[in-house]
């Protein structure tokens, strides 16, 4: 579904990524892992086509997503789930989903749908964003990308920060998207997280993608965390 | 005239130049909220906008009124179009860079104001009012023979300083109404809270920039085009709205819209009080005396927020 071919890119004059491959299937959730700076936000916001590729492209679909400008690509379905959440801050809860809803016309229903996923935030829609807790901004930043009815979902550590009871609600609303479906594309530091939920783990280090494996394979040999994370 | 009419006097003057100043730091305000761009040709689009009100109004020709309400429409609309054009093709092109911006946006100011001198002339040019008709106001005085009310001399205002300040009323309940309660507003605000997020959500972030510098250009237009007929067109005349509105933007608090408006009224009136008791100059001391101790106690301005 969505397939990402060797990009390089990075900021300016600092490259970050140097030749990146992945490629997600409906149904299936991709985990990145890798050490602080490997690459894993920048590589979701380069699909999100928010830097310049130097080289390579990311399709979706076999549509060509990478030189569109950036704002069209969340409308080709991409749902986006940033590190630290950025919600807009000073928007309320209802405003916040709105914005999710606008960007690929969804009415009523979908709004429906995802306030039903997430009770908590039904009851505060008039609260500003910055007012909730860590774990309701995470809720709200999860329900604002799932407004666009995604067919990809890019989380970047969506249970950095968060108490364990909150990390089990996020942990079952990944699963449930995948179960319908959904590509998804998951950032994580937590490997025993990790392990219980990807179908597949790619390893980053150094801007490049080093290796391919099914949780499986992590949990018999553990020579493999090791070596790209250090523990 | 004794001390009570005098003040009230004043305080219509004041009145006046707050609602002019108003929405001309709306504007400056808005610019910077969304983009982040310190537009320093903002004073020209005022300029431009009395100069364009004039050229259309003398066009038009007939009964002032017609003129004048052409003015008041077609010319916000073209001012905020040159701007939007300047946008994309000025500061779109150095990525809105904050530095960038302020040294390209100066030299907006002086192209903008020298092809008006070469064009236009140095010439100061009156639009008619469209309707200006003195009414006499009266004044409330204890007597020899107790309360009664009299008509001072000279305490008197003019129907069209009445309408400015209504106007300029509408139009802040017009802007409030968009920003707080419709689709374009909410994209604005989110454009300004985080437009890397506004982007990955659909948000065509360049779009809104240049209608956002287009709106804030129309607003020091639609200003300037209420202040003519008291005020006349000049070129240089965007120098003193200009400065002005800096320092009600600053004193309000960057970027916030309610301090924008406390501040302007603070300003405008106080610099037609100060003006009519004692001196435009020393009203302008004040005002700049205030800006800097804002700056020093309250750099976030009345309104502003710390950034987190």
């Amino acid at each position: 579904m969505l397939e990402v071919t060797d990009i390089h890119t990075g900021y300016g004059q600092v490259k970050v990524l140097f030749g990146v491959s992945l490629s997600v299937k409906a149904g299936e959730i991709h985990c990145l892992m890798g050490r602080n700076g490997a690459g894993k936000t920048t590589l979701l916001k380069a699909i999100m086509g928010q830097l310049p590729l130097n080289q390579g492209e990311v399709t979706l679909d076999g549509e060509r997503l990478s030189g569109l400008p950036a704002h069209l690509v969340p409308k080709r379905g991409i749902g986006y789930i940033p590190q630290g959440r950025r919600l807009f801050p000073e928007l309320t809860v209802s405003e916040n989903i709105e914005m999710g809803l606008m960007a690929r016309g969804e009415g009523a229903n979908t709004r429906d749908w995802v306030l039903e996923l997430f009770p908590r935030l039904k009851e505060r829609l008039d609260q500003v964003a910055t007012t909730l807790s860590g774990g309701e901004q995470q809720m709200l930043a999860t329900a604002r990308a799932l407004c666009l009815r995604p067919k990809v979902l890019l989380l970047d550590e969506p249970t950095e920060g968060l108490q364990p009871s909150m990390i089990e609600q996020i942990r079952q609303v990944v699963v449930k998207m995948k179960a319908q479906g959904y590509a998804i594309i998951l950032v994580e530091q937590r490997i025993d997280a990790v392990l219980s939920i990807a179908d597949r783990i790619t390893f980053i280090e150094n801007g490049q993608d080093r290796e391919t494996v099914a949780p499986a394979n992590v949990a018999q040999d553990g020579t493999i965390l090791t070596k790209y994370l250090g523990v | 005239m004794d001390f009570g009419p005098h003040l009230m006097l004043a305080s219509i003057e004041g009145a006046v130049i707050s609602a002019i100043l108003v929405l001309t730091a709306m504007g400056l305000s808005i610019v910077f909220g969304v983009m982040r761009v310190v537009n320093v040709a903002h004073g020209e689009f005022f300029m431009l906008g009395a100069v364009f009100a004039w050229a259309v109004s003398t066009m038009i020709g007939g009964h002032a009124a017609f003129g004048f309400v052409a003015a008041l429409l077609i010319v916000p609309v073209l001012v905020g179009c040159i701007a939007s054009g300047v946008d994309q093709l000025i500061l779109k092109r150095i990525d809105y860079d904050v530095d960038r911006t302020i040294v390209a946006t100066i030299g907006i100011l002086y192209i903008v104001q020298q092809s008006t001198l070469m064009l236009y002339g140095p010439e100061a040019r009156p639009v008619e009012p469209p309707f200006n008709t003195r009414l006499a106001l009266p004044w409330f005085e204890f007597g020899a023979d107790g309360f009664q009310m009299i008509w001072p001399w000279g305490l008197s205002v003019t129907t069209y300083k009445l309408f400015v300040i209504f106007a300029a009323i509408s139009v802040l309940g017009v802007l409030w109404f968009v920003l707080t309660r419709t689709k374009i507003g909410l994209i604005m605000r989110a454009t300004q809270q985080d437009r890397e997020m506004a982007q990955a959500f659909g948000v065509p972030v360049n779009r809104v920039y240049s209608w956002v510098f287009g709106l804030g250009a129309g607003l020091a237009a639609l200003g300037a085009v209420l202040v003519v007929p008291i005020q006349q067109a000049h070129y240089l005349m965007g120098g003193d709205p200009l400065l002005l509105a800096f320092i009600v933007v600053i004193i309000g608090g960057l970027g916030s819209l309610p301090g924008t408006v406390i501040a302007a009224v603070l300003i405008g009136m106080s610099d037609g009080i100060i003006s009519v008791f004692f001196s435009p100059t020393l009203a302008k001391i004040i005002a700049t005396f205030l800006v800097a101790m804002v700056l020093v106690f309250r750099p976030q301005g009345l309104m502003g927020r710390v950034a987190a």
